[in-house]
């Protein structure tokens, strides 16, 4: 699981090498999320359509190894948006992928844009 | 170094170590546990808990570790035979000697067996420790294989023998009562009280003889009688005695310690016997000349004697020991405190009595009528917590004191706020925590909620009776400091569930977004709210989890449960338990061309697990093209209706078990509830399909269909209680549509049948007032409701297949076809599993 979860980094906008156009906007379900595969990665990436803001973080539970997060109900946490993951209602930050009810390790979150209808997801390599 | 022995490992030499660990932090002792039983201390008081759950861990007072980690020897399994005062020593059964510098006796009570002739029979029982339930629940097993109907009685109707009583009812024997006096508990009820509680018992099945005095036990190697005189007998196949105590004093005897002339090891205030280094506690001391056989008083004594060894010799026991007990005996409030029997010479009583509801409240006031002397609560003790404080504190009573305890809408007020509690008024008496204790908490802000409350005070651990106050303390403190308290479902909203139901149901919201908009606090919802909103939209729009999906819970959502690996399982209906030989082909077949993982679920259905996502869609094609339909595991929503084979070909059934079971599988699936239903349907009493189990059960019997409601097994098991007796398939569909809708409408989230019906305010009387009687005019509304989600019902998946927008949502990626690679399964007995978490 280390081995798997090591892929994960956090990129910062200004660390973005790569723009990945991943889908179409209208392949993300509104107020929900969808996976995207990118080399070896999974990222979750939320339609956040009330706020309307995309964002963007690994697939991976953190807790758990599993690669479950885009499948999660996302909402906001005293005014954080945030996802909560299917298998135990871990809750984290979509901003700074930071863990809201507990202290597991914060997931990876990267930066995403919507140029003409599609999605890009930032990566650093 | 010196060194404490305690002999007894029960109720109260665990608290001694407790508060010794508490109280001697940096003080050079050592602590040496003998305990007889096989096992560390347990609490006793709830010991009728095991015949629900079996679990001998959950009653732990605490855990082997615990005392290692605080420095306690712990032996179990090993009797203390004998002292040597003189070279101050004790020798346990193993013959292994050990050293005190003091010892503290703390070897409890056993159950009194009254030297009746036979009473050595094999089927005859005492209840007092876990040894004895498992032998009585083996006993009761293997006599009912070869009799159903077999009877079992309990000798003693005193608090203890009332609670055998329930055990051996719940154990499926017919229950019968013995008692020597002409009244049940004589020690806590006068007579009047004592026969609304015998009406009340008798009425909810159990048999009450009174006055009989037992001659002789019957049987050869077995009990099979019990004989009071010439011709009056009772035929029993199990006893249980329960005809009082005797203190396990055989050490101080052998040891000449000075005895009470019936029995008990003498203590002064200071808990010393009559040698300075050895304390008694618990149910072996004789303090004022009494056996004190309740937990609180042994409490007590423990923190005396732990204060007095380590030199805080100021602290002592009360000469006044109160013995107010409240408990709840097979679901009926009993309570009596103070002076329970105050002569008139003292005071006046005042009783209110409505055997009609199986009532009686009397309380004593004294000639001037401005102080609480006493009283006796039966059938509802909601207001004991309060008298009981009013009496301890000496407060203020009302000018008419009829007020404490006339019902509200005779005039009556609950009076008392629990604020108006003087702080060291003693809310928790097994811990000792007194008001003061609990404001302070929270006060100081260690505590924020009752939880809170709870760890850091102890509050309420003990035997839980004073848990209500405690919460209205703690409510009425938080308010007091401006935080509100609310029942609201999270922060998204400031409504609880049923407000919101009505909001929905009022405005005619059909999605979430309106509904948050319009009445919620700002925010974007969570995986609290959204949920619950999306599973009212179900209730009252009859709205399947393929409406507005991304509001649904992620196992909704995907009309699947998803289990440890991020698969999935696939459970499709299979109502009352019956398939055809083909469609159990079908399934099979298609298990194996999917790889699945195959196994009969707890209700009697198929489960199949291992899917990936992508995989479920076109199982479910398959599936459905074999006559399959959604099982609605996934939801909140009715899952099974377990039957037996009943009438059909079982050769005792009664009626149509099967039958009737499918009807009613397929007349409740689909519709979503606050939480999980399930239902059952036996043929007969044997109750094969274990239906008093379930949220509805129902049991042929002569001339219809028993109806029990609001059971459950999971965490907290409760058994469904009896609710209509000989009612036809008609009536039994017309009160199901109405409890489950009137369910529905008012549960808090996630809250089975069982919490929410132990919860109603007013129990299954008011239910039968609301669903029989109609009480609240309602029914109608709640069967047209039902009508209508019957009416509607569409299976989702057969929905979900058909339409094209629908599938994409089971595509692991967005971008591509490939499954998930991130998934790994290990072989096991033939088939496969998720590999181990890390
Ligand atoms: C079914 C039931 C329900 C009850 N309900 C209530 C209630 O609602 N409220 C209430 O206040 N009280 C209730 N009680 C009473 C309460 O359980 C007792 O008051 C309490 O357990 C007494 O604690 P104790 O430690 O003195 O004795 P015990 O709990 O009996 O513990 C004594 C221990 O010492 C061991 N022992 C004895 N001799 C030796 C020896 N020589 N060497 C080593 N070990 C020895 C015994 O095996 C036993 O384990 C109930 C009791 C029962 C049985
Ligand atoms: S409960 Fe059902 S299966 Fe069991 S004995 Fe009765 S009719 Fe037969
Ligand atoms: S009992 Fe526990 S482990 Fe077993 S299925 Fe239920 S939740 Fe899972």
């Amino acid at each position: 699981m280390s081995v798997v979860s090591s892929k994960y980094k956090t990129v910062k906008p200004d660390e973005v090498k790569v723009w990945f156009k991943a889908a179409s906007v209208n392949d993300f379900p509104k107020d929900g999320g969808a996976c995207v595969k990118y080399k070896d990665l999974q990222i979750a990436v939320f339609n956040f359509k009330r706020l309307n803001k995309w964002f963007a973080c690994q697939n991976l539970s953190p807790e758990k190894g599993e690669m479950v997060l885009s499948r999660g109900m996302i909402g906001d946490h005293k005014g954080i948006p945030m996802v909560a993951c299917p298998l135990h209602k871990k809750t984290f930050s979509l901003e700074t992928g930071e863990n809201l009810n507990g202290d597991i390790e914060p997931i990876a979150t990267y930066p995403i844009k919507i140029e003409k209808e599609n999605v890009y997801i930032g990566f650093s390599e | 170094m010196q060194t404490v022995i305690v002999v007894g490992n029960g109720m109260v030499g665990y608290k001694f170590c407790e508060k010794f660990v508490e109280a001697s932090k940096n003080k050079e002792y050592k602590i040496i546990v003998f305990g007889e039983e096989p096992r560390p201390a347990y609490d006793r008081v709830h010991l009728s808990e095991f015949f629900e759950n079996q679990d001998a861990k959950a009653l732990e007072m605490a855990p082997a570790e615990w005392y290692k980690e605080n420095g306690i020897d712990l032996v179990v399994d090993e009797r203390v035979s004998d002292i040597q005062r003189g070279t101050k020593t004790i020798v346990t059964a193993k013959n292994k000697v050990f050293n005190y510098d003091y010892l503290v006796l703390a070897t409890g009570s056993s159950a009194f067996v009254p030297p009746i002739k036979g009473v050595e029979k094999e089927g005859v029982f005492v209840y007092r420790t876990i040894e004895d339930l498992e032998g009585m629940l083996a006993y009761a097993a293997k006599l009912k294989e070869t009799n159903p109907n077999a009877k079992a009685a309990v000798l003693g109707g005193g608090l203890l023998g009332l609670e055998a009583g329930k055990a051996v009812m719940d154990m499926g024997l017919e229950p019968h009562i013995v008692e020597f006096a002409p009244k049940l508990m004589p020690r806590q009820l006068d007579s009047r009280s004592s026969q609304v509680l015998q009406l009340k018992l008798e009425s909810m099945g159990l048999n009450i003889h009174l006055s009989k005095a037992t001659n002789q036990i019957l049987g050869e190697e077995y009990i099979t009688g019990m004989e009071f005189g010439e011709d009056d007998v009772l035929d029993v196949e199990m006893l249980v005695v329960s005809a009082g105590i005797r203190p396990r004093d055989e050490l101080g005897k052998t040891s000449g310690l000075e005895m009470g002339v019936r029995g008990g090891i003498v203590v002064n205030n200071k808990m010393q016997t009559s040698d300075e280094n050895i304390y008694a506690i618990g149910e072996v001391a004789l303090y004022n000349q009494m056996i004190y056989g309740l937990v609180a008083p042994g409490y007590d004594m423990a923190d005396v004697a732990v204060n007095q060894i380590i030199g805080n010799t100021e602290k002592l026991m009360p000469a006044d020991i109160d013995m107010s007990t409240k408990l709840k005996l097979i679901g009926v409030d009993v309570a009596s405190f103070g002076e329970p029997f105050m002569p008139a010479s003292k005071g006046h009583s005042i009783i209110f009595e409505n055997k009609t509801q199986y009532l009686y409240k009397r309380i004593n006031v004294s000639h001037d009528g401005k102080k609480l002397l006493g009283g006796i609560l039966v059938g509802d003790a909601s207001d004991y917590n309060m008298l009981h404080q009013v009496y301890l504190n000496g407060m203020a009573i009302p000018e008419d004191p009829a007020q404490l305890i006339l019902p509200a809408s005779e005039g009556g007020s609950s009076f008392g706020d629990v604020m108006d509690l003087p702080d060291e008024a003693q809310v928790c008496s097994c811990e000792n925590v007194t008001k003061g204790q609990i404001c302070g908490a929270i006060e100081s802000g260690e505590a924020k909620d009752l939880a809170d409350v709870v760890s850091c005070t102890k509050a309420g651990t003990g035997c839980g009776g004073c848990k209500p106050m405690v919460k209205d303390i703690t409510t009425a403190t938080l308010k007091s400091l401006g935080i509100e308290v609310k029942d609201s479902i999270c922060e998204h909203f400031d409504y609880n569930r049923q407000d919101l139901y009505k909001i929905i149901e009022v405005k005619g919201y059909t999605t979430f977004n309106e509904v948050l908009d319009s009445h919620g606090n700002g925010g974007h919802g969570c995986e609290l709210c959204k949920p619950l909103v999306a599973s009212l939209m179900a209730t009252i729009h009859a709205d399947t989890a393929n409406k507005e999906y991304a509001i649904q819970d992620s196992n909704d959502r995907f009309l699947a449960n998803i289990q440890r690996n991020g698969t999935y399982s696939v459970v499709p209906r299979v109502p009352g338990g019956e398939i055809t030989p083909d469609k159990l082909i079908a399934l099979g077949q298609i298990a194996k061309k999917y790889d699945l993982y195959t196994k009969v679920t707890g209700g009697v259905r198929i489960d199949l697990f291992g899917a990936t996502l992508n995989q479920l869609p076109l199982i479910w094609k398959e599936l459905i093209a074999h006559g399959f339909e959604s099982g609605h595991a996934y939801g909140k929503s009715l899952r099974t209706v377990k039957t037996c084979v009943g009438s059909t070909w079982c050769r005792y059934g009664m009626a149509e078990s099967v039958s009737f079971g499918i009807e009613l599988e397929n007349r409740y699936r689909g519709i979503r509830a606050p939480h999980k239903i399930k239902g059952g349907v036996s043929g007969c009493i044997r109750e094969c399909a274990e239906a008093r189990g379930k949220d509805f059960g129902l049991i042929a019997v002569e001339g219809g269909w028993n109806l029990y409601l609001g059971g459950n097994g999971g965490a907290t098991p409760r058994h469904a209680e009896l609710f209509a007796e000989q009612i036809d398939n008609e009536t039994v569909i017309k009160y199901l549509d109405r409890y489950l809708m009137f369910y529905m409408r008012t549960a808090k989230p996630l809250q089975r049948t069982a919490a929410w019906q132990e919860r109603l305010e007013g129990g299954l009387d008011y239910l039968k007032e609301v669903i029989i009687e109609d009480k609240l005019g309602i029914v109608e509304d709640l069967e047209k409701e039902m009508e209508t989600l019957v009416n509607k019902f569409e299976c989702e998946w057969t929905q979900a297949v058909n339409d094209p927008e629908v599938m994409k949502r089971f595509n692991h990626f967005v971008n591509s076809d490939e499954e998930d690679d991130n998934i790994v399964f290990v072989p096991m007995r033939d088939q496969k599993m998720p590999r181990q978490w890390s």
